[in-house]
Parts: structure tokens; C-alpha cells; sequence
């Protein structure tokens, strides 16, 4: 296939995955900032919400405060920050549009009704909590649909492939981001530790990967930072721990890779992350610092991406 | 100005044969059920993206065109007779390129003058003396036709160029029978889903020597945002072929190849919706990029065929299309079966003197100009443009040509006050492959939707409609 082709159908797949994700940390932080202050303690939740979407720095050059208005309006309808929602979802069209001949109709269908859909919001913002709630279920939605249409009606083939490794790239990123923004709620040795405030702080972190009933289901146990971080990690059976994005990627670079015929360096680089992953323990990352792993892992990751496309996209 | 021609109504109150079913089931339908369709053909072109963009309306890039459910109905006799004429004008042009670019035997015969070809900026220099497969130039054709009578075919205009509209005539039909099975039960229509078939074969066909013997072809677009974008994917996907830009092809040893993700592809046709300015900034345009360089070398080394060939542009230029009926007795020994519209060429004094003389009852036409851009329309212009077109043409009389203004055919059309007459043309799309010419039965109906108005372009608020050829 077309390497222009390759390229759009990763970065459209980036592109709504990235859409989706930001959706849920504003949807989590939306619900921990409604609780009293007592049960969130001083930190900017909001705040935050801008490291975990890696766009706090071009943020505070156009404003002065991290509030919920602002933050909102940045993550979701901003057209100056290159990844708001609205962004992803204008950059997903026009990758669509690009390549339509190696979409199935389903999936141009998701992306194009949603842009249609959007142009309003667009247009008339969201006046209301109500419907800032009923716009982010649709991003959400958006994302879920255009995911289980590429599931359900593409060929498998390099197209597919193509697409699925943008997904789980995207993925992983977002969830070393989110995790090396909270990973200080999560260490062991904090003093407050297991009060009501690291509770919902906890619950919101894996509400934004939409990971909270998982939980229980894996551990059938309280909530508890080491079992998250775990959880995360990991535990390859949650489709966003970062074991289970490599598990992924491994697997569609080899099935490229047969079908080509040939390997190369993503494959290798590919594997060799898998492998540090399926090798740790969490007591090895804690004592190493968590911080400092996922940092490495998120630098390895974007390595990945930029050895895909040097193999395949250009 | 004359009466136009009604297709539907023969003046007296009877019906045309083809139009008799339609009449009986518009009779039957009630029109709050047609409204509710035409909404639903809305709907449908927005879902799927059938758009296209208007050249510097940034309001909004991206445009439906109005799409009027009702058929424009066509007998199979007047059909043939119509597809004879086509290929006959189709062959006339081609043969006209072939002796442009090599032995020029017209021009010494005096029927077209010298500088009308070697002055024109549309002709290609690097086209001299060079082969291109089975000596096909105009591979696809859209021929615009109006009816002003019951008998007679007009040629309004020959797109030897790149020709767009074919997908609209596709998706119409599609449609259409999506949303009115029954009617077309009650008729024997004409399938027009084999264009993309036909275009396939007839684009292999001319494929290059040197290719293997399962020629590889690809749709050379402009881009997501060229006009007819839609149009370039949608063909690409019905043909199974890639849709490339200039980006995804490289010119290496004289072939084309394009970038894929196992390394580079020989290509052997492009089917090219890229003007000829913008294919090679080495050759022409330096600032072009939606272009290859290097692809005009590897043409001349004939590693790669254009579909269409290169220069085609001086077989539809404005100022040729008068001396059509000529150039078609000249090549084929034949009358012409489709007429010219009658033609004032500015160029000469005698002409401009009648025009200027006359300019408030015709249409005077720029010889470079398409798509409706640039054109004056005597009887509907207000004084003020009329004479600062005059001044126009007084300047660069060379510049332009000049036709009576046509009655265009009608066809009944949904309006806001219920059916009503509006003006149409047709766009048939004549194909040449290496052994034969082939048109699928009907074209692209296009309709003048304000009351009165002749001008059908899409970007002039023209709308499209299905054509019925029907099998009888």
C-alpha cells in the first residue's frame, strides 16, 4: 500500500484515540472537582488535567489560570492547541477524507456523521454542564463506534495493522502520561497515604482509563496504589495497561512483517520493550522510581513511532 | 429568443412517449412524498461526502450540489443517434492531436489556422513528434450536449481535458434506486455501473511496452482540497486502483514509480486529474507541487502513458470548437452528426463588428475560460456589464468567441412552487481504449435551477439530475 496511505490511516486511529482520551480526563476531572474540598485536597485537579494531555506549557502562553472554564475550552473546542478535541476530530476527517479508498464505509461514515455533528457544538459551544456531559459520551461514542467499525468490517491486512498500531501507540502514551502525572498519589511512602483524598484521586485515575469496574473485577480488593499501578502496567489482560499496548504492537508489527516478508528495526524496538515490561515486577519499579520508568517508557514509545515511520510512512 | 424545447411536454397538451410512465406515477405521488425523498437524497449525499468546493467561497469549502430527484427520460432511438455522433466527434479529436503534434496535415490544407494552434498557450511544444500508445490522446471525453429542438444534438462544448461529473452520474443512479424502486420498475432504464469496468480496460489497453503484462495503473489526484477530490477517490475505489498525489510517485531511470510501504511500485498509467501545467515543475510550472519531476521524461521515454495525453487542451479550446464540423469532414470524409453551435470568432473583424453590434442578445465566451467563469450573457447583463464587456473585447478581441443564446431544453424539476421547466445540458463520457470507443447510456444531467436561468455549472448554482436511456 501507499505509504501516505499507511501514515493517514496511523495518525487518523492517533487521532481519535487521542479525541477519546481527552474526553475521559475531563469527564474524571469534572467529577473529582465536584466534591467538596476536604476529599480532593489542594491540588489543581485542572491543573493537572493539562499535564496528563502534555499541553500545560502552550496553555499557560494564552492563559493566566487553570480553572475549569479555561481548561475546558483549551482541552475541548480550542482551534490554537494542536491536540483539543475539536482539533483531533478536524485532523481525523480530513486524514479520512484522504484516504477513503482504504476506509470500509463504516468507519468513513462514524468519522464524517460525527464531524457533521460536531459543527454545531462547534458553532453554538456548550452552555451547559448537561451539555458538556452529552458532548464528551459523544466523543466517546465517536470513538467506541469508529473502533468497533474497524474491528468489525476491514480487511485484515496492512491496513488494519497500520491502523491498530496508531491505536496502541496513542494509547500507551496516554497512559504512561496519566500515570506519570499521578504517580506521586500513588507512592507508597506518601504520609496521607489511604486517607478519603487519595480515594477519589485513585478512582479518577482509572476512571480516565476507563479502568475502575476492571479493577475490582482483577483484584477484588479495595483500591489500593501498588494493585493500580499494577493494574496499569502490567496486567495484560486491561486493554490500556501498557503490557497489553505492547502485547498489540509486537503482534501487528510481526504480522506486517510476515506479510512483507521482511523484519526491521520497529520490530526489534517493538520487541524489546515488550520484553523490559514482561521482565518487571512492581517492586523492582518502585524501588527504582516510578517516575523514572515511565519516563524512559514514554521516550521509548515515541522512539517507536518515529522508527514506524521511517520503516513504512515516508 | 425562441421557445425552448420541453422534453416532457409536446406543445398542445400530449406527452412525449418517454416521459408517459413518469407522468402516470408523478400523477400517483403525492408531493409531500417527493419532498420527503428529495430530503432523503440529501441527507444521503452529505452522509456518504459527495461534495465538491467552490474556489474562493471560504464560507464553506465544502458544498453539496443540488440534486433534483426528478429523471431526465431519454428514448433509446435518440439515444443511438446521440452515441453516434459522440463517437465520431471523439474520434475527429483525437485524430486532430495525433496531426497537431505530428504531420499537421490540416494545417497546411488551410482549415485551422497556424496561429490559432502554435500561439495558443494550451498547446504543448514537448508534445511534438512524440508516440503515445495506439495514437490515443483523449482517453476520456465529456462532451457537453443541449437539445434546442425534437431532432438535433448540439455540442456546446468538448472536455478533452479532465473532465469531471462521472461520479455524480454513478451516485445519481445509485440513489435514485435506493429511494425509488418503484418507479424504476415501471421503467426499462439503461444500467449505467459498468463505466468503471469499461474505464479500467480501456486505461490498460494503452498501457506502455514496457509493462508487465498486468499493467499497473493509478489515479494521479490533486489533493483533499481540489474541487473534485470526492470525485478522484470515489473513482479510484470503484477502479481498485491507488488514488496517488505528485508525493507518492518518483521518476527514477525514466519510470514512475510510487512509495509504498514495501518500497517503490512501477506504475505504468495514470489516470491524471492534474492539469498539464502542474504534472512536471522540471517542464512547466517550476512552483508546482502537486506535480513528479521528472514525469514528462519518463513519458517521452514511453515508460508511462497519461490518461489523458498531454496537450489535449488545443483540441477543446473555445477557439477550435468552431472549426469542429470541419475538422470532422477533414479526418473522417463524414457530415458531422452533432451540430456546432453557431460561432462568432472575435478574431475576425467581421464577426466582432456583428458582435459588438449585437452583444446584448448573445453569449460571448472567454477562449481560455471554464467553468462558467468569465462569460457574459447579453439578454440577462445590465447595460453598465455589457459595456464594460465591450471595452473588454475591443482590447483582446482575440480573446473570445461569441454564440446566439440557446434555448436549452427543459425538464420538469422539483421548485418550491411544485414542478415546474428548467433548462439542462448532458455530459456523456466517451471512452477510447487501444481497440474500441465506448459510452455508457446517459451522462451527467445538469440542471439550471432558478427559474429562467441558463447557466447549469455546478459553481453557478447549477444542480445534477439522473439520466434515463430507456431500453425499449
Amino acid at each position: 500500500m501507499l505509504s501516505r496511505t499507511a501514515e493517514n490511516l496511523y495518525w487518523l486511529a492517533r487521532y481519535v484515540e487521542r479525541a477519546e482520551y481527552l474526553a475521559r480526563t475531563i469527564d474524571a476531572t469534572l467529577r473529582v472537582t465536584a466534591l467538596p474540598a476536604a476529599y480532593i485536597g489542594k491540588t489543581n485537579e485542572w491543573d493537572s488535567a493539562l499535564l496528563t494531555a502534555g499541553v500545560a506549557a502552550s496553555f499557560y502562553q494564552a492563559y493566566e489560570e487553570a480553572n475549569e472554564h479555561n481548561v475546558v475550552e483549551y482541552l475541548s473546542f480550542s482551534q490554537n492547541n494542536p491536540s483539543s478535541i475539536r482539533n483531533c476530530i478536524e485532523a481525523a476527517r480530513l486524514n479520512s477524507r484522504s484516504v477513503r479508498t482504504a476506509l470500509t464505509s463504516e468507519m468513513w461514515d462514524t468519522i464524517n456523521s460525527a464531524w457533521i455533528e460536531l459543527q454545531a457544538v462547534w458553532s453554538k459551544g456548550t452552555s451547559t454542564r448537561e451539555d458538556l456531559a452529552k458532548f464528551l459520551r459523544f466523543v466517546q461514542e465517536t470513538s467506541l463506534r469508529f473502533d468497533g467499525s474497524a474491528y468489525r468490517t476491514m480487511l485484515r491486512n496492512d491496513a488494519y495493522w497500520f491502523s491498530r498500531m496508531g491505536v496502541h501507540l496513542e494509547r500507551a502514551d496516554n497512559t504512561a502520561r496519566i500515570l506519570d502525572v499521578k504517580y506521586h498519589v500513588l507512592l507508597p511512602e506518601e504520609e496521607h497515604v489511604g486517607g478519603p483524598l487519595d480515594f477519589y484521586q485513585w478512582s479518577s485515575i482509572l476512571r480516565s482509563v476507563s479502568a475502575l469496574t476492571a479493577y475490582h473485577w482483577v483484584y477484588r480488593e479495595t483500591l489500593k496504589p501498588w494493585l493500580i499501578a499494577d493494574l496499569l502496567i502490567l496486567n495484560d489482560t486491561l486493554p490500556r495497561s501498557l503490557a497489553s499496548c505492547y502485547g498489540n504492537l509486537v503482534r501487528n508489527l510481526d504480522q506486517i512483517g510476515v506479510a512483507y516478508g521482511r523484519q526491521g528495526p520497529a520490530q526489534r524496538h517493538a520487541r524489546g520493550i515488550r520484553n523490559r515490561l514482561e521482565h518487571s515486577n512492581m517492586n523492582d519499579i518502585f524501588q527504582h522510581g516510578v517516575h523514572e520508568f515511565i519516563q524512559e517508557f514514554i521516550a521509548d514509545n515515541s522512539r517507536l513511532g518515529e522508527i514506524i515511520t521511517k520503516q513504512y510512512l515516508i | 429568443m425562441a421557445v425552448a424545447f420541453d422534453e416532457m411536454n409536446i406543445p398542445g397538451g400530449d406527452l412525449r412517449p418517454a416521459y408517459q410512465e413518469l407522468a402516470r406515477w408523478l400523477k400517483e405521488t403525492p408531493p409531500e412524498a417527493l419532498e420527503y425523498r428529495r430530503q432523503e437524497a440529501e441527507l444521503l449525499f452529505r452522509r456518504i461526502g459527495i461534495t465538491f468546493a467552490v474556489y474562493g467561497d471560504s464560507e464553506s469549502t465544502e458544498r453539496l450540489i443540488p440534486f433534483d430527484v426528478i429523471p431526465r427520460i431519454m428514448s433509446g432511438k435518440e439515444w443511438a443517434r446521440l452515441e453516434k455522433g459522440l463517437k465520431q466527434r471523439v474520434r475527429a479529436l483525437n485524430m486532430f492531436l495525433r496531426d497537431i503534434y505530428h504531420g499537421r496535415d490540416i494545417l497546411r490544407a488551410d482549415i485551422v489556422p497556424d496561429d490559432l494552434i502554435f500561439q495558443n498557450p494550451v498547446f504543448r511544444p514537448e508534445m511534438n513528434g512524440q508516440q503515445v500508445p495506439h495514437d490515443v490522446y483523449v482517453h476520456i471525453a465529456g462532451i457537453d450536449i443541449v437539445r434546442v429542438d425534437a431532432e438535433d444534438f448540439i455540442v456546446l462544448e468538448d472536455n478533452a481535458r479532465t473532465p469531471s461529473g462521472v461520479s455524480y452520474m454513478l451516485e445519481n443512479r445509485e440513489i435514485m434506486m435506493r429511494l425509488f424502486p418503484d418507479l424504476f420498475a415501471r421503467h426499462r432504464v439503461a444500467p449505467v455501473e459498468r463505466y468503471p469496468d469499461e474505464l479500467l480496460a480501456a486505461l490498460r489497453s494503452v498501457a506502455p511496452q514496457s509493462a508487465s503484462g498486468e499493467p499497473t495503473v493509478a489515479l494521479l489526484t490533486p489533493g483533499v482540497y481540489n474541487s473534485a477530490y470526492y470525485e478522484h477517490s470515489f473513482l479510484a475505489d470503484k477502479l481498485g486502483i491507488e488514488l496517488v498525489e505528485g508525493r507518492d510517485l518518483v521518476v527514477k531511470n525514466n519510470e514512475v514509480f510510487m512509495r509504498t510501504t514495501e518500497g517503490l511500485k512501477r506504475v505504468d498509467v495514470i489516470y491524471r486529474r492534474v492539469d498539464d501545467d502542474f504534472l512536471d515543475p522540471l517542464t512547466f510550472r517550476p512552483d508546482s507541487v502537486l506535480g513528479v519531476p521528472g514525469l514528462m521524461s519518463a513519458y517521452a521515454a514511453g515508460n508511462i502513458t497519461l490518461a489523458n495525453a498531454v496537450g489535449t487542451g488545443i483540441a477543446d479550446d473555445k477557439a477550435i470548437y468552431s472549426y469542429m464540423p470541419d475538422i470532422v469532414k477533414f479526418y473522417l470524409g463524414e457530415e458531422p452528426i452533432l451540430k456546432n453551435v453557431p460561432t462568432w470568432r472575435c478574431r475576425e473583424p467581421k464577426d466582432l463588428a456583428y458582435v459588438l453590434d449585437n452583444l446584448s442578445e448573445l453569449v460571448v465566451k472567454e477562449v481560455h475560460g471554464s467553468g462558467g467563469y468569465g462569460m457574459l450573457i447579453g439578454p440577462a447583463a445590465t447595460k453598465a456589464t455589457i459595456e464594460a464587456f465591450r471595452d473588454k473585447l475591443k482590447r483582446e478581441p482575440e480573446g473570445f468567441i461569441a454564440q446566439p443564446t440557446l434555448a436549452l431544453s427543459t425538464c420538469p424539476t422539483c421548485t418550491a412552487s411544485g414542478l415546474a421547466p428548467r433548462h439542462v445540458d448532458l455530459r456523456p463520457f466517451v471512452l477510447t481504449g487501444s481497440k474500441s470507443t465506448t459510452i455508457v447510456p446517459g451522462g451527467l444531467t445538469r440542471v439550471a435551477l432558478k427559474e429562467g436561468s441558463l447557466v447549469v455549472n455546478s459553481s453557478q448554482g447549477g444542480g445534477t439530475k439522473d439520466t434515463w436511456i430507456l431500453d425499449e
